[in-house]
């Protein structure tokens, strides 16, 4: 049995489970001499869950062992110089694997016949529609062979330990149903479980981003010395020709200042437009204004980058030179700055608006009824009571805008360009981190060099970084927060 | 509207020696959306005195009360109909600053409403809003002397800079009453200010409410008929959208003219 019909198996079993769980608890409360301590469908899913969790973990943790096993079992046959030739050892143990594949299609007959070296392997497995890339080392035969062998033995204790396990677990369970059994909280325990689980997914594959980058950014700087990555001024990392130790220059600053650069044009289009508008919506706006208004916004943020990209290459970039730039003699690119911090803002709005209108809206009437009772005004009361209370929602807001600003890639190349400078002038082209780790990782490469290397150094910078922001910004909220109930 | 043909008809006692009018409402109705809240309420509110509105549960002495500082105008698809002055003047005119009328006419929601600030902020916003301090230590007095005021200054003169939502739903009441009297309105608008209250505060709000008197104009809402008769010096009965009766407190109280208040304030009905 493969794994599938093994869940379908504890599938089965833990709904009879629960069936038998329910009719049991309703069978004991007919009899009546003790009260019932939860309700039929908690002993019925009480039952289920413990037929059903053990064996799933039974099977998870035998499919995990089972490679390992079986890696274990082929590396055994390999002769020594096979073993020792650490580079190409896993390519061994592949073409092993298609032995073992090939040998799945022989008959008996001809099983005999390549054992005895009658035919070769390679010829039987052509004719079984296995391709092979050479001829089959007798020691490669053996393996398979053993492979093989392993394989079915551990799919039989697999399917035997599960089933079992499955089986056990379901009379256990069933047997334990007594009216003083608080099923109740017994499933809700496994609920919290189950949560807390889902929960730790997001946390783990945070965890092993991290990781991942971590360990490719720390082979970079075994290359290119931190010192020179984070202070170097010049970004030219020359893609080396194959074979040549040459090296460019990595300097982090250049990229650093252009996303900040960027963003801060981003976020100044951003913050102010979307806020007022929140607070125009949310405030101010009747409701029929409202219900035309705010879906018109929220189209914004469905709008592809690449079309604001487009937008900023073709119709924001040239306005800013021809009217702005050229004429005031700052710069002569329609890549600029100003263009990808405008159209990116713009991008933001949205963002920040519709989270914070949200957000506003939540603040309760009461809090307005109390300041308006006193004679403030609306816009006191907006700025001195809705506001504060809603602050923390709002440089959530502002933050989740930040780290859309600091990622952006697309409008970015279009707008602002691919070179890396470093200037004060808003009107020369520039570029972000992230557009640099795209170009790194862009083409045929081998994670080898620095120029590739390079840009996971850049994304793990790029993840502290806003991982930074979004402390400061936390711990900013917490000493300021005013909380309503 | 399918109400009675004939129009409804107040019974009012005049007081002896009427004071002069304050607050005078003519024909007040409100209308929340499609439902009518209040049916046409007419009432003179004399000057530096206490008047207690009275009635069963949604019967409209919030709604009425919320005309009078115009709060209603925050309520999307409210409508108000007939007149209002205030010292003569048409609170519903189109020139009129419903801001300064807001800061003439304060008020005491029936739920506490503090802000999410400190106890101090809370007090100093309206004295703030409105400039009524001159200098810091000004502003503090005025909070002092209002929390006293509400007496609860005993109890949070220690953590003042703490913030007012962390307080008992008794005190939280009690702030909001420090809150509105800080800014010295004329008249003060209370909507059941006791309702959270422990008998040992009520008493206390009761004597501030007494000695606000001498100078402010004092409307509450109160489900306490001993509280009505302890403050006030008119009562006003409502049911179901109409002021049924208004008259002296000890004349209401002990010689109810109409058979529904005399039900009422003897507890038959509620
Ligand atoms: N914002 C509103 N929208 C719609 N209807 C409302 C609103 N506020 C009050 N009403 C209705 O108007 C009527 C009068 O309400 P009001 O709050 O004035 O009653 P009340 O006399 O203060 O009652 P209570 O003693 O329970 O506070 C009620 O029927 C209520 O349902
Ligand atoms: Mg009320």
């Amino acid at each position: 049995m493969g794994p599938l019909w093994l869940l379908a198996l504890i599938a089965g079993l833990s709904l009879f489970g629960f069936a038998i769980g329910r009719w049991k608890s309703v069978a004991l409360a007919r009899e009546g001499r003790q009260p019932m301590a939860a309700r039929p469908a908690h002993y019925g899913s009480f039952v289920l869950v413990w037929t059903a969790i053990p064996a799933v973990i039974v099977l998870i943790l035998l499919s995990i062992g089972r490679p390992y096993i079986a890696d274990h079992a082929v590396r055994a046959h390999l002769p020594d110089n096979v073993l020792a030739d650490e580079t190409n050892l896993s390519l061994a143990i592949a073409n092993v694997e298609q032995v073992a594949n090939g040998l799945k299609t022989v008959t008996p007959d001809e099983m005999q016949n390549i054992k005895i070296g009658v035919v070769t392997a390679r010829s039987v497995f052509a004719k079984h529609g296995v391709p092979l890339a050479g001829d089959v080392e007798p020691y490669q035969l053996a393996a398979a062979i053993s492979l093989n062998a392993i394989r079915a033995t551990l799919s039989d204790i697999t399917d035997v330990t599960v089933s079992l396990v499955t089986a056990l677990c379901l009379v256990f369970a069933f047997i334990r149903i007594k009216p003083r059994l608080r099923a109740r909280t017994a499933v809700e325990r496994v609920i919290l479980v189950l949560l807390i689980l889902a929960s730790s997914v997001a946390v783990l594959t945070t965890i092993g981003i991290v990781l991942s980058m971590l360990f490719q950014a720390l082979h970079f700087f075994s290359m290119v010395s931190p010192a020179n990555f984070f202070l170097g001024t010049v970004w030219d990392p020359r893609f080396a020709a194959a074979g040549s130790q040459e090296s460019g220059q990595f300097g982090f600053l250049p990229l650093a200042w252009g996303t900040l650069f960027i963003s801060f044009f981003a976020m100044l289009v951003a913050v102010p437009v979307g806020l007022f508008s929140a607070i125009y919506m949310s405030e101010y706006a009747s409701s029929r204004v409202r219900s035309v208004a705010k879906p018109l916004l929220e189209i914004l943020a469905g709008i592809p980058t690449i079309v604001y990209g487009f937008f900023a290459l073709t119709t924001v970039g040239p306005a800013i030179r021809d009217y702005v730039a050229v004429p005031f003699g700052l710069g002569t690119s329609g890549n600029n700055v100003i263009t990808a911090g405008l159209v990116m803002g713009i991008m933001l709005i949205p963002y920040v608006s519709s989270l914070s209108d949200d957000i506003i809206t939540a603040v309760p009437r009461a809090l307005r009824d109390g300041s308006l009772g006193l004679g403030a005004t609306r816009s006191e009361t907006v700025k001195q009571v809705v506001l504060p209370a809603a602050l923390p929602g709002i440089v959530g807001a502002i933050l989740l805008a930040a780290s859309r600003a600091i990622g952006e890639t697309m409008i970015v190349v279009l707008a602002a360009g691919v070179a890396a400078n470093m200037s004060l002038n808003p009107f020369t082209e520039m570029t972000t981190i992230t557009v640099k780790i795209v170009n790194q990782l862009t083409g045929d490469l081998e994670f080898t060099s620095p120029q590739t290397l390079v840009a996971f150094a850049l994304g793990i910078t790029l993840f502290v970084a806003t991982l930074a922001l979004n402390v400061l910004a936390l711990t900013i909220v917490r000493k300021y927060r005013e909380q309503y109930e | 509207m399918s109400s009675s043909p004939a129009p409804f008809q107040t019974i009012r006692t005049p007081d002896a020696s009427p004071r002069p009018t304050k607050i005078h409402a003519d024909g007040v109705k409100v209308i929340y959306g499609t439902k009518q809240a209040l049916h046409g309420v007419s009432i003179d509110i004399g000057e530096k005195s206490v008047t207690a509105f009275i009635g069963p549960s949604g019967c409209g002495k919030s709604t009425f009360l919320r005309c009078i500082n115009r709060m209603n105008d925050t309520i999307v698809g409210a409508r108000v109909e007939g007149k209002i002055t205030l010292d003569g003047e048409d609170i519903y005119n189109t020139d009129l600053d419903v801001v300064e009328l807001r800061a003439r006419v304060g008020m005491v929601f029936q739920k506490p409403n503090p802000f999410p600030k400190s106890i101090f902020d809370n007090v100093a916003y309206g004295p703030r809003i409105h400039g009524l301090a001159k200098s810091k230590a000004d502003l503090e007095e005025i909070v002092v002397t209002s929390l006293q005021k509400a007496s609860l200054y005993n109890e949070v003169k220690d953590r003042l800079q703490e913030p007012g939502t962390g307080l008992s739903g008794g005190q939280q009441q009690r702030l909001c009453i420090a809150r509105a009297i800080a800014v010295s309105p004329e008249v003060i608008l209370m909507d059941e200010p006791c309702s959270a209250l422990d008998p040992i505060a009520t008493a206390k709000v009761e004597e501030l409410i007494d000695e606000l008197r001498t100078n402010y104009t004092i409307v509450i809402v109160t489900h306490s008929m001993q509280q009505a008769a302890r403050v006030s010096q008119r009562t006003a009965f409502f049911h179901l959208g109409h002021l049924v009766e208004e008259g002296p407190t000890d004349h209401i109280f002990t010689n109810p003219l109409e058979q529904r208040t005399q039900d009422y304030i003897t507890g038959r009905f509620g």
